[in-house]
């Protein structure tokens, strides 16, 4: 009707239902200045003070103190501690969750795992920490393991107990997604089981399985209160040095080198998301 | 002193930071302030470090809730003098010329010795090498890594001391824990008060009015300090230059500095923890006895660690901690 009326008088009556249309990017000023507030402004801040002295002059070869053996021990052990949680939580992760899957979509016990999986996932630090020292540690109350204090074996044991319940609940739609058909379909054609996994619902998962798995690895990368609570006579990842830096009182606290710390596990994700992007390409090729 | 009180409680409040209330009395000394000069005390972060109150006097400087007074380690003191506002308290000839600085920009307030406690089911312990023998497995923790934490620091320094190493090189204390973790006796959790009470850390290095069985909440729980070494360290006080409540902070100052009986002074001692004017307390006999003869004896002349003896410590620690002990 407006429309009609505009052309009518070649007016634009102000009476129009029509309300004078925003710019087509107005609906994303909050997103982005979210984002900006949250991510973009503080990753600057981490960039450019990880780039200057405590005086707060320039000093572009700080960049050299991340090829220092201690501090890429530091990222070595973060990346194992982050590789060995992430690829064991998404591994008994999608069994687990192909396990719920095949059971009954109403019944009780699936009903049940996702309680349970929503409330582990979020259990972490001292409190999990401390369950595990109880259970195992130097005078357990299950048995004490001799490798308990081990790194990254005794820790990444303690990060899988939220790792796997994190696959569980990301995971579980993708398994839910595979089409009782496809299977039928594939039996019908005389594939066995294993050439069903491999040729179908393999390639079909593969995007998902290397999407949630990259995300326990983040995950693993930015959790210290746990570690800290585990042992820490030993920074064996970079968050406990970040933490050293920012808070010794001995002498050895140095903001910059915390921000550098920093600035290099944001390279660290870069790198990792770099690779995921490169794999996931070539896992969903077919789908295109 | 009247003005002082009458400006203080003008203000009605003052901003404390990283006290704990079971650490050295501060739950007693807090409460007899207030019930003192009906001041309100806000005290923020409790279980903070050192460098987190001197972080808070940076981040909130000019806002109502900027820490007024700190309690700090000496090397977070001597690294940020240029934040502090010098202030002689009234009873400043009580204290030992050096533990204040000459301008009264920080004055230690008190301190205690490195010591050992452990659990009273190991029997007696009389020398550190007792502890690489094979009962103390995974028993023996330090109040905190010592590349980050002064109690912990200072923990391989007084095995240092006693193993025959001088303050200026802590080489033999980072090698006795490194034999520790060898003989599979070192345990790397930080000891609180949730380990000891839980048994994980039967054996703890750490200050001993951090060690006494009242503080840990223990009774079987007994403190030993090596018969040749007392490694002393003490913390300081310091009076935020932009405090948002001047006089509260100064007044603050007179009153753990007051040797009254229910000063803060002899609060600080029957918290276990040794009171910088005690000396001259013991002499002018204004000292709670009881309370000090609880202490642990030291006999010893006692060691504290200039700035650069500790900064060598850190130095050598950050290098070589990890290696010793991975």
């Amino acid at each position: 009707m407006a429309v009609a009326a505009t052309t009518e008088t070649g007016a634009r009556p102000s009476w129009s239902g029509r309300r004078p249309s925003a710019p087509a990017w107005a609906g994303t000023v909050p997103f982005f200045a979210y984002v900006g507030v949250f991510l973009l402004w503080p990753t600057g801040i981490v960039v450019v003070d990880a780039l200057k002295n405590p005086n707060g002059s320039w000093a572009f070869s700080n960049i050299s103190e991340l090829g220092d053996p201690l501090v890429r021990g530091y990222f070595i052990g973060s990346f194992k501690l982050c590789l060995l949680s992430s690829v064991s939580g998404a591994v008994f992760g999608a069994i687990l969750a192909y396990a719920v899957a095949s059971g009954n979509p109403d019944g009780m016990v699936r009903r049940l795992y996702l309680a349970i999986s929503g409330v582990l996932a979020q259990f972490g630090g001292v409190t999990l920490a401390f369950a595990f020292l109880v259970l195992l540690g130097p005078v357990g109350l299950l048995f004490h393991a001799s490798w308990y204090f081990d790194f990254p074996w005794g820790i990444g044991l303690i990060y899988t107990y939220f790792q796997i319940p994190l696959m569980v609940l990301v995971f579980l739609p993708a398994i839910d997604g595979l089409k009782v058909q496809w299977r039928e379909a594939s039996e019908n054609l005389g594939a066995s089981a294993w050439q069903y996994w491999r040729y179908v619902g393999g390639p079909l998962l593969a995007p998902a399985f290397l999407g949630t798995t990259l995300l326990l690895f983040a995950n693993a990368l930015s959790a210290f209160a746990t570690i800290e609570a585990w042992e820490n006579q030993i920074a064996y990842i970079v968050p406990q040095q970040i933490s050293t830096a920012l808070s010794s009182e001995v002498g050895l606290s140095n903001v910059n080198v915390a921000d550098l710390l920093a600035l290099g596990m944001v390279i660290m994700v870069a790198i990792v998301m770099t690779g995921y992007a490169l794999l996931q390409r070539r896992a969903a090729r077919w789908l295109r | 002193m009247n003005a002082l009180v009458a400006a203080a409680k003008k203000e009605g409040t003052l901003n404390v930071i990283a006290l704990p209330p079971t650490w050295a009395n501060y739950g007693a000394i807090l409460s007899a302030f207030t019930a003192k000069y009906g001041i309100k005390i806000n005290s923020a972060n409790p279980t903070g470090t050192s460098q987190q109150e001197v972080d808070a006097v940076k981040t909130e400087n000019g806002t109502a809730k900027a820490p007024d007074v700190l309690d700090i380690g000496m090397a977070v003191a001597l690294a940020n003098t240029n934040l502090f506002a010098p202030y002689e308290v009234s009873t400043w000839s009580s204290i030992p010329t050096a533990q204040k600085a000459p301008n009264g920009i920080w004055v230690q307030d008190y301190g205690g010795y490195m010591a050992v406690g452990y659990s009273s089911k190991f029997g007696t312990i009389t020398s550190l090498n007792q502890l690489l023998g094979p009962q103390f497995k995974n028993a023996v923790a330090l109040n905190g890594n010592p590349t980050s934490a002064n109690a912990g620091l200072n923990g391989v320094m007084m095995a240092n001391l006693a193993e025959g190493g001088t303050a200026d090189n802590i080489a033999d204390g980072v090698s006795f824990f490194s034999k520790l973790k060898a003989a599979g006796n070192f345990s790397p959790i930080s000891a609180t008060g949730a380990t000891i009470k839980a048994g994980t850390t039967p054996v703890v290095f750490n200050w001993d009015y951090l060690n006494l069985p009242s503080y840990v909440g223990v009774s079987n729980w007994k403190v030993f300090i090596p018969s040749n070494v007392a490694l002393g360290g003490y913390y300081a006080q310091a009076i935020n230059k932009n405090a948002p409540d001047p006089a509260a902070a100064r007044l603050w100052e007179e009153f753990l500095y007051s040797q009254a009986a229910s000063g803060g002074q002899n609060l600080w001692l029957e918290g276990g923890a040794r009171p910088v004017e005690q000396a001259a307390m013991q002499s002018n006999g204004s000292i709670n006895t009881a309370a000090a003869s609880k202490l642990p004896a030291v006999t010893v002349t006692p060691t504290f660690l200039s700035p650069t003896q500790a900064t060598d410590a850190a130095n050598y620690l950050a290098a070589n901690w990890a290696k010793a002990i991975g």
